[in-house]
């Protein structure tokens, strides 16, 4: 048998290595890239604590498929605003997107 | 309440209420001044009159004398009453008191020259030259002012309004003796009217103070001030007598009489508190003849012969109590004292000013040695013919004033050097001031003057008081003398002056009361002959004044026996100065130029006297320059700039420095330090400024690092 | 000793490896195509994990929509891609910091934590249950068509902000 533990040990490596994308890209859509990976682990969590609690109950499940339909809307959208972006300033290096400051 | 009693109320209220109709509403008219002073005067001579009448008619009036009172002050339980009383003495006073005010007041229309035009040089606060007097109305309010102040200090029941009436006086006496405010004189040992009105005030002020240090001694070991409350107690009588006062060796009763005798001592002018009024001469003649013979002085009479009980409590037939024994030699002092003086004066005002004083000294001494009839009865007479000669030298005045308008001379128009041959100028005034005179003098039996002056010294020969009587038989003699020379340097002759020369007769408002108070002068006597004199006695009724007036008195004082030396005495002493005084100055009147003769009889002695014994200059340098250098040095300079404005200097240097060290706390230990942390923070803000770089990246770093750092200390740490 | 614990290490692995070439190689397609590899190795552990429909959600909806997406935008974004540079920003060393420690962090928890064991019996049809309970007033159809909505909002959202706008290109 798989412990619990193990997936969740997976899930949370698989976190860490999208949050270093998220942190020290410097493309935005490998950015992107990285928000897309995180996620991917969170459902990863989700299912195994469905499948490690009750399993009867669905709401694990439909909790994850939710969290799908969110990740999907949302690389949806950074993607069209990093074309937006792209269009505006010819640029898609997060360091030189820089105007949230004094 | 009867007639009698609301009259006795009503006596001091118009001329009171006159004072204040002028001042506030008929200043601007001349006529309706005059005729309002005059009516309220007239009115409360009427009142008091009406109340003499049926006073008079009243059997046993002096068991049941008209009274009434209000509560005035409560206190506690009781409360201080004020009210009026008319008792026999009471009632003496109303009848020539308010005659003889309304009297001056009459007189004082003609005076102030009511009819002639405004003289343009004249100027208010000046004497008028000859237009009519710029401050009329002015002149009859306080008169009427005075007037009430006087008839409410005679009606008084108690110590306290009685008082009131006298302070009121006093500022009245300030008010019209300097009521030429503006008038000054070349000469600068002349005092100023408003300096002497000073002077008279503040020298009888000082005697108030004393007196009302009695009154309220009394106050505290008698509980009340009504006089009949006093005087008709035993009990309280009897416990004023047997406590020790807090002077050892007096009893109360009489360390109080001579605290109350000291306010006499000021308002009648004696010895040593006299040096106020020859100079209140310089006042407008009827001012002098209201305070030096109906009201002012009188009061101070009035009040001791009042008091009379309480100063001879104690006193035996053989002896008196030291309140007299000081009062009689006070009183005879002064009477000796002022006469010398008289002899030595030149201003026909200032010879009656010392009259006054003497004749004054006269009736303190007579209370002195027990004479309280004699007393009273003097008190009367003297307003009679004082009041007389007063107004008499006004009307010479007038006249002699006349004579300089006329002629332009430069005179002074009361010295009788510039004076004489008037007698056949101005007859009615001449006449008039002859039985003024002869009655000061006491000529025999046809003056009241005589009467009452016999009767001090019969009584003072009586009681064995044998320098008492020599002493006031040699001021007899003085003042027949001066008087004579008055009347012979003003009169007889011929004028001195062309001024003289062109004087002429005053209005009818002058010569009017002159000739009524001759008549009084001349009649007054009569009510108070001994009733033992031979023929007189019985055909006047036994004395009815004596009769009268003991009742006032709590117990019965026994009269004296009739004795004719001291009548024959005071003959020879009264036609001995006259002869004299005609002897030296009538038979051959003085001519123009001629000096007194006086002069050279009595040598440097006369300069002595002219110089009232140089008692003013003494009063002036042992009292009034220390109290001006106290006042000026001490008070001034060193309490009120050293101390007081020197305390609040220093506390406001000490303010300011307090302030001045606020200020630099403020500056450095708030400002500066807030002023650096605002610095700092801004230049802290701009160097975290850095972490803005807008990236969010790096905004995602702080934040997780943050996020670790606290959780690490949350698991680690805080476990 | 049973299949599943190798099977999933060695998945395990090879998607972790998947992964950490994604956020490393510096050619951006490359790690399009690592992604693809790490996605598809998360569909195999869906299947461990006894969630068949969520594996094919997986596979059709993240590799199928989303990684294709991002290869679009790759594309798309590409001239700027000429150099070909390390792809590191200045502060990646705080971010690996960061997110080692966010590892060890939790792994560390994870590890004291007694977990339950896995519950015994078969977990049934698991689809038709997930089905049912999206639309069943009394469960899930609220969310659902709030998810409905916001995907709606999504599309016509990133249109709006994709769309070339009144500046020309």
């Amino acid at each position: 048998m798989v412990p619990l533990s193990w997936y969740l040990t997976f899930a949370a490596a698989l976190f860490a290595l999208g949050l270093y994308a998220v942190l020290a890209r410097k493309n935005a859509v490998a950015i992107l890239m990285g928000v897309e990976i995180m996620l991917n682990a969170v459902i990863v969590n989700l299912v195994a604590f469905w499948r490690y609690g009750n399993p009867a109950d669905i709401a694990g499940q439909a909790f994850a498929v939710i969290v799908f339909a969110v990740a999907a809307a949302e690389a949806a959208v950074g993607l069209a605003l990093i074309i937006s972006i792209y269009r505006q300033r010819a640029t898609v290096m997060a360091e030189q997107i820089d105007l949230m400051k004094w | 309440m009867d007639l009698s009693t609301l009259l006795t109320w009503l006596i001091p209220l118009p001329p009171l209420l006159s004072f204040f109709l002028i001042i506030l509403f008929t200043h601007r008219d001349k006529r309706l001044s005059h005729s309002v002073a005059l009516g309220a005067i007239g009115l409360s001579l009427l009142f008091s009159w009406t109340v003499v009448f049926r006073a008079l008619r009243t059997a046993h009036f002096a068991e049941h004398p008209f009274a009434a009172s209000v509560a005035w002050l409560p206190t506690g339980d009781s409360a201080l009453r004020m009210g009026v009383t008319a008792d026999p003495l009471t009632v003496v006073m109303l009848f020539f008191v308010p005659l003889a005010c309304f009297l001056i007041i009459l007189y004082s229309v003609g005076y102030s020259n009511y009819g002639k035009p405004r003289d343009d040089r004249d100027v208010p606060g000046s004497a008028p030259r000859h237009g009519v007097e710029p401050m009329y109305s002015r002149f009859f309010a306080f008169l009427s002012l005075f007037a009430g102040a006087m008839l409410v200090l005679t009606v008084a029941d108690n110590l306290l309004l009685l008082f009131f009436g006298w302070e009121i006086m006093g500022l009245c006496s300030y008010l019209l003796i300097g009521f030429w405010h503006g008038r000054n004189y070349d000469n600068p040992a002349q005092i100023t009217p408003r300096a002497a009105g000073v002077k008279a005030f503040i020298t009888t002020r000082f005697a108030d103070v004393l007196m009302l240090i009695g009154i309220v001694y009394l106050y505290s070991q008698a509980g009340t001030l009504n006089f009949r409350e006093i005087f008709f107690s035993e009990e309280i009588m009897n416990h004023l007598l047997h406590t020790p006062s807090v002077i050892g060796g007096l009893a109360t009763a009489h360390l109080i009489g001579l605290l109350i005798f000291a306010g006499t001592v000021g308002k009648s002018a004696q010895f040593p508190l006299h040096v106020w009024l020859p100079d209140a001469m310089e006042g407008p003649t009827p001012v002098s003849a209201m305070i030096h013979a109906a009201a002012m002085v009188s009061a101070g009479v009035y009040m001791i012969v009042r008091m009379f009980p309480l100063l001879s409590a104690g006193a035996g037939a053989d002896g008196g109590s030291p309140t007299m024994t000081v009062m009689a030699f006070i009183g005879a002092f002064t009477a000796l004292f002022a006469a010398t003086i008289a002899v030595a004066q030149n201003d026909v005002k200032r010879v009656l000013a010392y009259s006054t004083i003497s004749q004054l000294g006269y009736m303190v001494a007579a209370l002195g040695i027990g004479a309280y009839v004699a007393a009273a009865f003097h008190l009367m007479t003297h307003a009679f013919f004082k009041a007389l000669l007063f107004m008499g030298s006004g009307s010479i005045i007038h006249g002699v004033e006349h004579g300089i308008h006329h002629t332009q001379e430069k005179l002074d128009p009361q010295d009788m050097l510039n004076m004489g041959g008037l007698a056949k100028r101005m007859p009615v005034t001449y006449w008039t001031f002859l039985i003024g005179g002869f009655a000061l003098s006491g000529f025999p039996f046809i003056t009241s003057g005589f009467w009452s002056k016999d009767e001090i010294l019969a009584d003072a020969f009586a009681h064995g008081h044998w320098w008492v009587f020599v002493v006031l038989l040699l001021a007899a003699f003085l003042t027949a003398f001066y008087t004579m020379r008055q009347i012979a340097l003003t009169f007889l002759g011929e004028p001195r002056s062309e001024s003289a020369a062109h004087s002429h007769e005053s209005t009818w408002t002058m010569t009017f009361p002159l000739v009524v108070l001759a008549f009084f002068a001349l009649f007054a006597g009569f009510v108070g002959v001994h009733s033992d004199f031979p023929v007189l006695g019985e055909l006047l009724g036994h004395n009815p004044f004596e009769h009268f007036i003991v009742g006032a008195l709590p117990h019965h004082l026994a009269g004296i026996e009739f004795n004719w030396t001291p009548v024959l005495l005071s003959v020879v002493a009264g036609l001995g100065g006259l002869g004299c005084g005609w002897l030296l100055y009538g038979r051959r009147p003085l001519a123009a130029g001629q000096p007194d003769p006086l002069v050279a009889y009595l040598g440097p002695v006369h300069e002595m006297l002219a110089g009232k014994y140089f008692l003013d200059e003494l009063y002036d340098f042992a009292l009034v320059r220390p109290a001006k250098w106290v006042a000026e040095v001490v008070a001034f300079r060193w309490i009120d700039r050293g101390l007081i404005d020197g305390t609040l200097h220093t506390i406001a240097g000490a303010a300011m420095r307090i302030a001045a060290g606020a200020r630099w706390f403020d500056k450095w230990g708030i400002n500066y330090p807030s002023d650096k942390l605002g610095d700092g923070v801004r230049a802290s803000g701009y160097s975290f400024r850095v972490i803005q770089t807008g990236r969010v990246q790096d905004y995602l770093l702080i934040t997780l690092s943050a996020v670790i750092a606290v959780s690490g200390v949350f698991f680690l740490v805080l476990r | 000793m049973s299949a599943t614990p190798i099977i999933f290490l060695v998945v395990a692995a090879l998607t972790l490896a998947a992964a950490f070439l994604v956020v490393t190689v510096r050619n951006l397609i490359h790690a399009a195509v690592w992604l693809v590899a790490a996605l598809f190795g998360v569909a195999v552990i869906f299947v461990l994990l006894d969630a068949g429909f969520m594996a094919t959600v997986q596979v059709v909806l993240y590799i199928g929509a989303i990684a294709i997406l991002i290869v679009f935008a790759v594309m798309l974004t590409r001239r700027v891609m000429q150099d070909v540079g390390p792809q590191r920003n200045a502060n990646w060393w705080l971010g690996a910091i960061v997110a080692i420690v966010f590892f060890v962090a939790i792994s560390s928890l994870l590890w004291r934590t007694a977990w339950p064991a896995l519950p015994g019996g078969d977990v049934g049809d698991t689809v038709l249950a997930l089905g049912r309970s999206l639309v069943d007033p009394n469960k899930y159809v609220i969310p659902f068509e709030v998810a409905s909505v916001m995907l709606i909002i999504a599309l016509i959202g990133s249109i709006a902000v994709a769309l070339p706008g009144k500046q020309s290109e």
